[in-house]
């Protein structure tokens, strides 16, 4: 099954080759959105308290400040779910008549400059009637508590829940019942470019162009064009080079809604660059979440039966066009992750507070989920007196295509093989001994795995099951030859930084028998290329990619058709290789080039069998697959300071075929980087009123080059066809395993003191508290 | 991140440095160096000068000197100045340890040592420095020179001594002597970040036992102090793992905490006994 690529017969896939995004970007010559003139920039006011009625606006004499009153003819942010009692949420583009969440967007002041503008926000007052705000998803759900939108009663805005047959029974046959409790707090994404959005209208066409650091620029176009009331074609959406995403930036953003409802009425370009603080106060968040598991184990540590309650505090509204639901709901389909159990219960809420909304984020509720259950196993490997490893080796599935108990049909992986050789290469039975002697010395190792399995690149079934009111999932992808035998590929998919120009390219090459300069892959641009969701989900090689391939066949069938009429050779035989199209077994060849020309201008060659020029058009929308992962680290506990640094950091991963490993191992680092922050140092903090603590960077804490250590990385390669390509998603599991890695370490660590750490980031102050709780004392 | 509106006043000379200062000082002016830590406040519009006065261009305020047994830091240093040792012996040694804790290489190419102690941000390793060793503050006004004990010039919270129309002219370093042992540590979340807490020893030995030690605490407290009661546990004693764990448990329990996001009271008690005991320990390494 785990075949390398070197056998694969692929000139191109496989190969390490450069990204030809680099160069631009190295050189400073990226284009990002806030590079872009503007004739007016905005600021926009923003609501210093958490829950309240707006009573007034005040607004300076002579500025331009647009309020919610300007803007009563566009309609609220709407996303729907049809499931699991959903309550729709709207939200107003500008607040109007009260607020929600501190941050809140509540008037847009414009001026010629950044510095005026901002000049004359703060000079905008607002009078506010504050009113109790919620900020705790416990706080929310308690009795009586105030009300973030009427309609959600109790603040609880959808309720999944799941009990498979004879359950209880499966509980009450095990042997023992370990229970843990998980909480993760709440994160910012942090991409290098905060949101930024430039609307310029055209007054030859009228139509207003709007550039802006998004992940869907199809989707955002047709969400602005419903709230506006315009048709979709009086505006293009444009994602230039945009700085990362994470999930931050596939959302709608009603500070975009503005800039082109501003275009349109100004007929003049408007911008708007968020900065950091904003950002960290008032762009989507992440995470926090709590998950209580009960594990029911049988004498031989195999798991019987599992059940999960999760409590997910959504923030003050639903993002578009998931909804809020996605991480509640999300948890709930996937909680049992890679091991084989039966029998589930899980109930999982979103809750409503006064804070700033959710919206997905790198791994999406999994970092959570998998560190709630490899601490479960961790605990049960305790106290069954068994090592980590040996646990997981008694319960990850093996068999495959493995149907999970929510239903969720596993392709073939390598669970086992991956926790194999993480284990081996982190060499546990040496790592113990170094415990030990280090003990001695009252110094305090651990070591910790986590095993998962990362969902990826599922299409319309998938979603359909999830019963949003948008359903996503297909790829389009139009491929072009030109008459000088250059290909250019126009996908919807919008890449942020994760290399597809040069992936895409590597998988039309093979295909066409091209050099991969050959190919110009288009992204990014409601004009020019096919309507399409979008990079998130760990989807875009498999679905994007896979469509890519498809069309391809397409024209490397109509190359070989034109090779056998302008050869006289059957089609068949023709072989694309090189550059070249070329009769098999005979010297006879013509480049591909000479094809292509001939396509456009040589047409009545072809006796009227062949249509003229070559673009071809294809659609892939797959089921889904799984990648897996066993991640494995080594951490040093200070148990003085609290301090945790991570010795080493191993990852054995399998995600099917790599098209272009650097590009594969660098998606992993980043991945494990941010699940190191999350693990150990990002969190956004609120007091009790609903102000943010963690508004700069001195205080929200991304880990930097000198927190990271070096990553081992380790891969499989199960190529079994579920996937046009052979290659399964990656971009989430770095983020999704390393927070449960190190979790488990820590734990591992600090086991010689009788105390444990069941939440992220596990800061020193955390860690400190909990030793000061010792029970006992190491020898 | 754009400042409200400001005078920008760039004084050739210390002479129309301190003129600026006696006319604007009153009307919330504000003396720009390095920039490192007001620019960013002026960015989020915490800090709202009505004129800054840039002293950047102003010749001469870059002097580091030694003056017999004092090292002179004049307005204009940088902290980059401080990689390498500056003076022979100990003192230079230490700021040069001490400097590698400061934020990260490009703020430190531009951050001052005396618009650290003019900031005087409780987690500053500068103040701490001074504090500790006994340094001397000059201000300059077109009132006169004055004087001033580091100790005296810290107030408080990013609060000093210094009025208005004053210039942090000159910070005088007193040299320690060439026996001296001295001892860093500091504790932050990330490499580069804001002390949680932070301690500098010194102390000589004398027939094996300690002699004249200081222990100075930053980043706990509103201002960085020497703890005197810890201070006299370690006098007289031999240079041991119990003298130091004592000495470390008395400044524990001397320092009066702050509590942030980062660090609750409780928790800098721990800090401050780490700290300490690893500043000594590295003391006598």
């Amino acid at each position: 099954m785990n075949a390398p690529t070197k056998d694969s017969g692929l000139a191109w896939v496989g190969r390490a080759i450069r990204r030809v995004e680099d160069p631009a970007l190295l050189a400073g010559h990226g284009r990002f959105t806030a590079d872009l003139p503007a004739a007016l920039r905005v600021r926009f006011v923003r609501s210093p308290v958490a829950a309240g009625r707006i009573e007034r606006i005040a607004i300076p004499e002579g500025a331009n400040v647009v309020t919610a009153a300007d803007l009563a003819a566009l309609k609220p942010i709407m996303p729907a779910l049809h499931k699991f009692g959903y309550v729709p949420i709207a939200q107003p583009v500008l607040a109007s008549g009260c607020v929600r969440f501190v941050g809140e967007p509540i008037a847009a002041a414009v001026a010629a400059s950044e510095a005026q503008a901002e000049d004359i926000a703060d000079a905008v007052s607002v009078d506010i009637a504050a009113s109790a705000a919620v900020i705790d998803a416990g706080a929310a759900l308690a009795d009586g508590a105030p009300l973030v939108h009427a309609q959600a009663a109790g603040n609880l805005v959808v309720e999944g829940k799941v009990e498979t047959a004879g359950f209880a029974a499966a509980q009450g046959a095990a042997h023992r019942l370990i229970a843990i409790e998980l909480r993760s707090r709440r994160q910012n994404a942090t991409p290098l470019e905060a949101r930024a959005g430039h609307a310029a209208f055209d007054p030859v066409s009228g139509r207003v162009t709007l550039t802006c650091a998004t992940q869907m620029p199809h989707l955002l176009r047709t969400a602005i064009a419903d709230l506006i009331g315009m048709p979709e074609g009086e505006l293009r959406v444009v994602a230039p080079d945009v700085g990362g995403g994470f999930g931050q930036k596939m959302s709608l953003v009603p500070e975009y809604v503005v800039l082109v409802w501003l275009a349109r009425k100004l007929k003049s370009s408007v911008a708007w660059t968020e900065d950091r603080r904003e950002n960290l106060i008032a762009s989507f968040h992440s995470r926090d979440q709590s998950v209580r598991l009960q594990g029911a184990f049988a004498a031989d540590a195999k798991l019987l039966a599992l059940s999960a309650e999760v409590v997910a505090n959504v923030g003050a509204y639903s993002c578009y066009p998931t909804t809020c639901a996605v991480e509640p709901l999300m948890a709930m389909a996937e909680l049992p992750g890679p091991y084989d159990v039966r029998a589930y219960a899980c109930v999982a809420r979103g809750v409503l507070t006064n804070t700033c909304p959710m919206a997905p984020y790198r791994g999406v509720s999994r970092p959570v989920i998998t560190t709630a259950l490899e601490r479960l196993m961790d605990t049960a490997a305790a106290e069954f007196g068994m090592e980590p490893v040996e646990i997981r080796r008694r319960n990850l599935i093996e068999k495959f295509p493995y149907t999970s108990v929510t239903g969720l049909i596993f392709d073939a992986g390598s669970y086992q093989q991956t926790l194999e050789i993480a284990a081996a290469a982190i060499d546990v039975p040496a790592f113990r001994r170094r415990q030990q002697q280090a003990r001695s010395q009252r110094r305090y190792l651990g070591i910790g795995f986590a095993a998962f399995s990362e969902r990826t690149g599922y299409g319309t079934p998938a979603f359909a099951a999830r019963g949003m009111g948008v359903t996503l999932g297909w790829e389009t992808v139009e491929l072009a030859m030109d008459p000088s035998g250059w290909v250019e590929v126009r996908i919807g998919a919008s890449p942020h930084g994760q290399g597809l120009r040069t992936t895409i390219a590597q998988l039309v090459a093979d295909e066409l028998g091209l050099a991969p300069d050959r190919i110009k892959v288009v992204h990014g641009d409601t004009d020019r290329t096919p309507y399409g969701w979008g990079t998130f989900a760990s989807r875009s090689l498999v679905i994007a990619g896979g469509a890519s391939v498809l069309a391809a066949r397409k024209v490397r069938a109509k190359l070989k058709k034109i090779a056998s009429h302008l050869m006289e050779a059957a089609a068949d035989d023709i072989v694309l290789t090189d550059g070249v199209a070329r009769v098999a077994g005979t010297d006879r060849a013509l480049p591909i080039e000479t094809l292509a020309r001939a396509a456009y201008h040589q047409v009545h060659l072809f006796k009227g069998e062949i249509d003229p020029a070559i673009c071809e058009t294809a659609t892939y929308d797959p089921p889904g697959t799984f990648s897996n992962a066993c991640h494995a680290c080594i951490v040093e506990v200070d148990p003085e300071t609290g301090r945790v640094t991570i010795a080493r950091f191993v990852v054995a991963e399998d995600a099917g075929r790599l098209v272009n490993p650097m590009i594969v191992d660098g998606q992993i680092v980043g991945g494990v980087a941010q699940g190191i922050g999350n693990a150990l140092l990002e969190e956004i903090v609120y007091d009790e009123g609903g102000n943010i603590l963690t508004a700069t960077l001195a205080d929200f804490l991304p880990p930097t080059s000198r927190e990271m250590p070096p990553i081992e990385l380790l891969h499989l390669e199960t190529l079994d066809g579920t996937t046009i390509t052979q290659a399964k998603g990656l971009g989430e599991g770095g983020a999704i395993g390393a927070p449960a890695a190190v979790l488990n370490a820590i734990n591992d660590a600090l086991a010689p003191f009788g105390v444990t750490i069941e939440e992220i980031p596990a800061t020193p102050r955390r860690i400190r508290a909990a030793l000061r709780q010792a029970t006992k004392k190491p020898r | 991140v754009k400042p409200a509106p400001f005078v920008y006043h760039a004084p050739k000379t210390l002479g129309d440095a301190l003129a600026n200062l006696a006319e604007f000082g009153p009307q919330d002016g504000r003396v720009l160096a390095g920039g490192q830590s007001l620019i960013p406040m002026m960015a989020f519009r915490m800090a709202r000068p009505a004129h800054l006065i840039d002293i950047n261009t102003v010749a001469g305020l870059d002097r580091l000197a030694v003056e017999g047994d004092v090292l002179s830091v004049g307005a204009c240093v940088r902290h980059a100045a401080f990689h390498r040792p500056v003076v022979e012996g100990p003192t230079g040694t230490l700021l040069s340890r001490v400097v590698r804790d400061i934020a990260h290489y490009p703020i430190r190419l531009r951050g001052t040592f005396c618009g650290s102690l003019a900031h005087a941000d409780p987690a500053s390793e500068w103040c701490l420095a001074a504090v500790t060793l006994g340094a001397e503050i000059i201000a300059m006004s077109r009132r006169g020179r004055r004087v001033m004990a580091a100790d005296d010039f810290f107030e408080g919270m990013m609060a000093t001594a210094l009025a208005e129309d004053e210039l942090l002219l000159e910070a005088r370093l007193p040299l320690l002597s060439p026996e001296t042992h001295f001892g860093f540590y500091e504790f932050s979340r990330r490499a580069g970040d804001y002390a949680l807490a932070m301690a500098l020893v010194t102390f000589r030995l004398q027939d094996g036992v300690i002699v004249a030690p200081r222990i100075g605490i930053g980043g706990a407290e509103a201002r960085p102090r020497r703890m005197a009661a810890a201070e006299a546990v370690l006098a007289g004693r031999r240079p041991d793992t119990e003298s130091f764990r004592a000495a470390a448990e008395a400044a524990a329990d001397a320092v009066e905490p702050m509590e942030d996001i980062h660090a609750d009271a409780e928790f800098r008690f721990d800090l401050v006994r780490a700290v300490t005991r690893r500043a000594l320990e590295r003391a006598h390494a």
